[in-house]
């Protein structure tokens, strides 16, 4: 796998990807995608990137270990869950609130888009652990 | 399409039944992702065919105009797509890992773990 | 009435810490709690006797009708009376006997678990509670039979006692649920008030047969009667409290508690009344032929129940009056009997009785007081045991019953005379023999015991209206069900019961001075007992474990295709034969629209797959893979579902990477099977492959109830915001679900990290391990 086409290929291709899967994750409550879409996408991203160069080039452009994102995703999703709780309500009951953002505009914020994130670095994290740890076999 | 794909989940199914059963445990793994496939497919068709019509509400609507097709087989496949990668991927790392230990890809060799 | 079984159990979870403080001390302690129980019990007597039942009730699962409820009538409280009076004499008994065990605290602990039980076994009123109690004595009395468990004999013991007895506690439990659906209700003081609904109800006799089956296998009933002598492998006091106090009564307690309910009929007098009477014969002719004193007395213990569940087979007025007084009766010189049986093993160190001989002298007062209980045991006036036997022998003394039953108690009750001599008369009296220890009386600890019980029995025949009256009244009474008043009287005149009585004691005295002879003609039962019932279970217990080897190495024989096989073999059965079953083959629509490309597609799948099955490499099988699952993401694209297109596109790539990175340490495809083993393997698969395409086929057509669905799709803007539906589902409405999946997810990841980054040193030093 030490071909240079495919080297430049997934160095050009990663930050599109990457776009793409945020895009994913962002439009997803309203348009196809999500969370698990967004996030495979960006898993895949990697590593593809990872299969070209090597491991340890992948984990340095990730910046943050996979072990991280999978606790930082877990963590962020059972938050988004405590809201409720916290408002007194049931667990897990979505809460929303709007918001004037400059540039945007008018948008709705929620617990559930929250949630999605949670999803989204959960399974970035899960995928990449995995597919790191098998290349550096 | 009802009876071509009952057709289609029925051959995944076979193949992926054959694979399953050889000595082989690459061939399991690989008959184990098929499964997946399968299943998915049958929780699919089951769910009834629409063709074409996403369950995404129009802009501005409350509800879609028309018909779409049925979301919530679609919200049980996507989560069972997800954990079917994570149980192949894990079980493609045990394949590695049992043929580090043991020197072996036969399955019919594997036994002293029983013992 | 649960505060008096949760302060036992209490005790007992704490008995082998109060040992490490309290040392000798602390069997004290449990004995004067039993003593103090017993005067509470006591204190309620009056209440009870007066025909005023106190009740207590919990509700615990309300649905399943299952309460914590209990009930103290005339039967509970002469149980409650046993098993507190005699459980705090043997407590106290107990601490001299074991002083020198190193586990005295567990032992302690497992005696206090099993009064705990047999006190709520006694006092349940719900059916459900009474079961929980009822399995609770069986495992005390495993834990107590195989207390030593360094020895074999003991833990074989034990394990028989629980089979035997867990056994009729399944068949119990089956019994007790079908009596409760017959009454209507799951209080036991309601279904025995419903007797007429359940003698006329279609479970009767099954319910009976079980109920039966578990209260005989519990009281060793003839032919289960063989795990009794075998559970003396238990330390003496053991012995005396559960193996013939209380526990094995616990059968005759249920058939008692039940007689309102189920007797009164012929089924119910000829199964109790034969088997009664049997057990009582066997269990006395086997005792006269054994000479160690716990055996003896073991299955004259066995004789007794026998007698017990004769006695309420026949089910007169005076055979309960009759059944009440021999319970009493025996509880007290059988417990005085096995005490001294125990502490004669204990001071002079023989348990044989052909051994032993003149023990008077070294032992007066254990002397005294075991003969009063062997004559009380053998029926000799002035005792309370020969008012019970007197009683026995004119309930069954009547026209109607024929001579044959008459016979059989007259025959039981001259080998219980021969018994008693034998083991309460001979050892003491007669010329002294040397004994392994210097004998001498144990200390008083370990004589209240029987020097009370035999007081007790002596004082009941002597003057039966200070407390054996009321007793036997008020028990009788809640057995027949109707009001029994009984005064009990030493003399009735010149009966035929008084005259079979004299004859028994007679033929009985005779059998115990010839009791070597006796022993040698009875010889040929122990070439008998071959083919008995102990050996069935032997040899049906050896049968099971060859059939579960057999059976688990035909199924589970190490291969791992061989355990895929069963699995999907059995599926495809079972899925296959529900719908031939339901008859839904013939319910399918003909051919609907076929799309050109979707067909075309569906074509590519398909040899996908079977491109998956033939490639030669490694590489070609994962690329037809990669065929499939592309495939299929195309069907979710043009089938209106691009959320699923989306996530398997990125998974398919995934999966082809994950591949490559293990297929890269892997060797080559080789053929390992046989051209048969793979025909049979693509029979086996086609044949599962057809019945899931039927079942696609017949899933597809049956229309769910689509609320579900249809109130996501209108409430997806209004109460989620979102106009994805598909995702409003997940990260909204079933978000704990997704919660829940994700952190498999997460668990799958620490598995592959364990898997790959955590290797045992031996393996990555190259040690012999790897």
């Amino acid at each position: 796998m030490n071909s240079i086409i495919l080297r430049t290929t997934t160095r050009l291709m990663l930050p599109l990807l990457l776009l793409f899967s945020v895009l994913l994750l962002l439009l997803g409550h309203n348009q196809p995608g999500g969370g698990f879409a967004g996030g495979l996408l960006a898993a895949a991203a990697y590593a593809l990137y990872g299969m070209a160069h090597d491991a340890g080039a992948a984990r340095k452009l990730l910046r943050v270990p996979p072990g991280m994102l999978i606790a930082g995703g877990l963590g962020i999703a059972l938050l988004s869950g405590l809201v409720g709780a916290i408002m007194g309500r049931e667990v897990f009951l979505s809460a929303w609130t709007e918001v004037n953002l400059p540039l945007i505009g008018h948008a709705k914020l929620g617990t559930p888009m929250l949630f999605d994130l949670g999803v989204y670095f959960t399974v970035v994290g899960v995928t990449l652990a995995m597919i790191f740890a098998l290349r550096e076999e | 399409m009802q009876v071509l794909l009952a057709i289609v989940v029925g051959v995944v199914y076979a193949a992926s039944i054959y694979l399953m059963l050889r000595r082989n445990i690459v061939k399991l793994a690989i008959g184990l992702a098929l499964f997946g496939h399968a299943s998915n497919l049958l929780i699919f068709t089951a769910g009834g065919l629409t063709r074409g019509k996403p369950p995404i509400v129009p802009e501005g609507a409350d509800a879609p105009a028309a018909m779409v097709a049925d979301p919530l087989p679609h919200a049980l496949i996507l989560t069972a797509i997800v954990i079917g990668f994570g149980v192949l991927a894990f079980s493609l790392v045990l394949v590695h890992r049992t043929y580090q230990m043991t020197g072996q890809d036969d399955t019919d060799h594997m036994r002293s773990a029983e013992t | 009435m649960l505060q008096s079984v949760l302060l036992i159990l209490g005790l007992a979870a704490l008995a082998p810490w109060v040992h490490r403080l309290a040392g000798r001390w602390s069997a004290r302690l449990y004995a004067s709690v039993g003593a103090g129980l017993f005067a509470y019990f006591a204190s309620l007597a009056p209440r009870v006797y007066a025909s005023e039942p106190i009740a207590q009730r919990w509700e615990w699962i309300e649905a399943l009708h299952v309460a914590i409820s209990f009930r103290l009538d005339g039967l509970a409280l002469v149980f409650a009376f046993l098993v507190t009076g005699v459980g705090a004499l043997i407590l106290l008994y107990a601490g001299a006997y074991m002083k020198d065990h190193p586990r005295v605290g567990a032992f302690f602990a497992s005696l206090l678990l099993f009064m705990a039980s047999m006190l709520g076994l006694v006092l349940a009123d719900n059916v459900v509670t009474l079961f929980i109690f009822w399995e609770l004595t069986s495992v005390s009395s495993f834990l107590l039979i195989g207390f030593d468990r360094q020895r074999e004999g003991a833990r074989r013991a034990a394990m028989q006692a629980l089979l035997v007895t867990g056994l009729g506690g399944m068949a119990l439990l089956g019994g007790l649920a079908m009596l409760a659906t017959a009454a209507g209700s799951w209080e036991l003081h309601e279904i025995a008030a419903s007797g007429g609904a359940i003698r006329a109800h279609a479970l009767f006799l099954p319910a009976f047969a079980l109920v039966a089956l578990g209260a005989f296998t519990k009281s060793a009933q003839f032919p289960f009667h063989f795990w009794l002598p075998n559970a003396m492998e238990a330390p003496t006091p053991v012995s005396a409290y559960l193996h013939s106090s209380t526990m094995v009564k616990a059968g005759v307690y249920l058939l008692a508690r039940l007689h309102p309910a189920l007797g009164g009929n012929d089924v119910w007098f000829h199964t109790l009344t034969w088997v009664g009477a049997a057990t009582f014969v066997v269990g006395g002719l086997l005792a006269t032929r054994e000479t160690a004193m716990k055996r003896i007395l073991a299955y004259t213990t066995v004789a007794s129940l026998g007698a017990l569940v004769m006695m309420l087979g026949v089910g007169t007025q005076a055979a309960l009056v009759a059944m009440s007084a021999f319970l009493v009766a025996h509880a007290l010189y059988k417990g005085a009997l096995f005490l001294i049986a125990g502490a004669v093993d204990h001071e002079a160190g023989e348990k044989y009785v052909d051994r032993l001989g003149g023990l008077r002298r070294a032992m007066p007062l254990t002397a005294a007081c075991a003969a009063i209980a062997a004559l009380s045991m053998a029926g000799v006036p002035p005792t309370l045991g020969f008012i019970a036997k007197e009683t026995i022998l004119e309930g069954v003394a009547h026209d109607t019953l024929g001579w044959t039953l008459l016979a059989l108690a007259t025959l039981g009750s001259t080998l219980t005379v021969a018994a008693a001599a034998i083991v309460g008369l001979r050892p003491f009296f007669g010329r002294p023999r040397e004994t392994p220890r210097t004998a001498h009386d144990p200390g008083p600890e370990m004589l209240a015991g029987p020097f009370i019980l035999a007081a007790l029995g002596l004082i009941g025949g002597l003057m039966p209206a200070l407390f054996a009256d009321s007793i036997v009244s008020a028990t009788a009474t809640t057995v027949g069900g109707a009001p029994i008043e009984k005064h009990l009287h030493l003399w009735h005149g010149f009966t035929l019961a008084l005259a079979l009585s004299a004859a028994a004691l007679v033929v009985g005295a005779a059998i115990a001075l010839l009791a070597a002879r006796w022993r040698r003609a009875l010889a040929p039962i122990g070439a008998l007992s071959r083919f008995g019932p102990e050996r069935l279970y032997g040899a049906g217990l050896g049968a099971l474990n060859v059939l579960a080897v057999s059976l688990t190495g035909v199924y589970q024989n190490g291969r791992l295709r061989r355990y895929t096989t069963v699995v999907f073999v059995f599926t495809g059965l079972l899925v296959g034969a529900s719908l031939v079953r339901l008859g839904a083959l013939s319910g399918l629509t003909g051919l609907d629209r076929v799309y050109p490309f979707d067909a075309i597609v569906c074509m590519a799948i398909i040899a996908g797959a079977i491109a998956a099955i033939c490639a030669k490499g490694r590489l070609g099988a994962v690329a037809a893979l990669g065929i499939v699952g592309y495939g299929v993401t195309v069907l979710y694209v043009v089938y209106g579902a691009p959320d699923l297109a989306l996530t398997l596109v990125s998974v398919e790539t995934l999966t082809v990477i994950l591949f490559v990175l293990v297929l890269y340490h892997l060797p080559r495809f080789a053929i390992y099977t046989s051209r048969a083993a793979r025909v049979r393997d693509m029979v086996i698969a086609v044949s599962f492959g057809a019945v899931m395409c039927l079942l696609t086929l017949i899933a597809a057509d049956v229309q769910f109830s689509p609320t579900i669905s249809e109130w996501f799709v209108e409430n997806s803007v209004p109460k989620g915001k979102g106009r994805n539906i598909v995702n409003v589902i997940l990260v909204d409405f079933r978000a704990l679900d997704t919660m829940g999946e994700i952190t498999v997810l997460g668990v799958a990841a620490i598995g592959v990290h364990a898997l790959l980054k955590l290797k045992p040193a031996a393996a990555s030093d190259g040690g012999d391990e790897s």
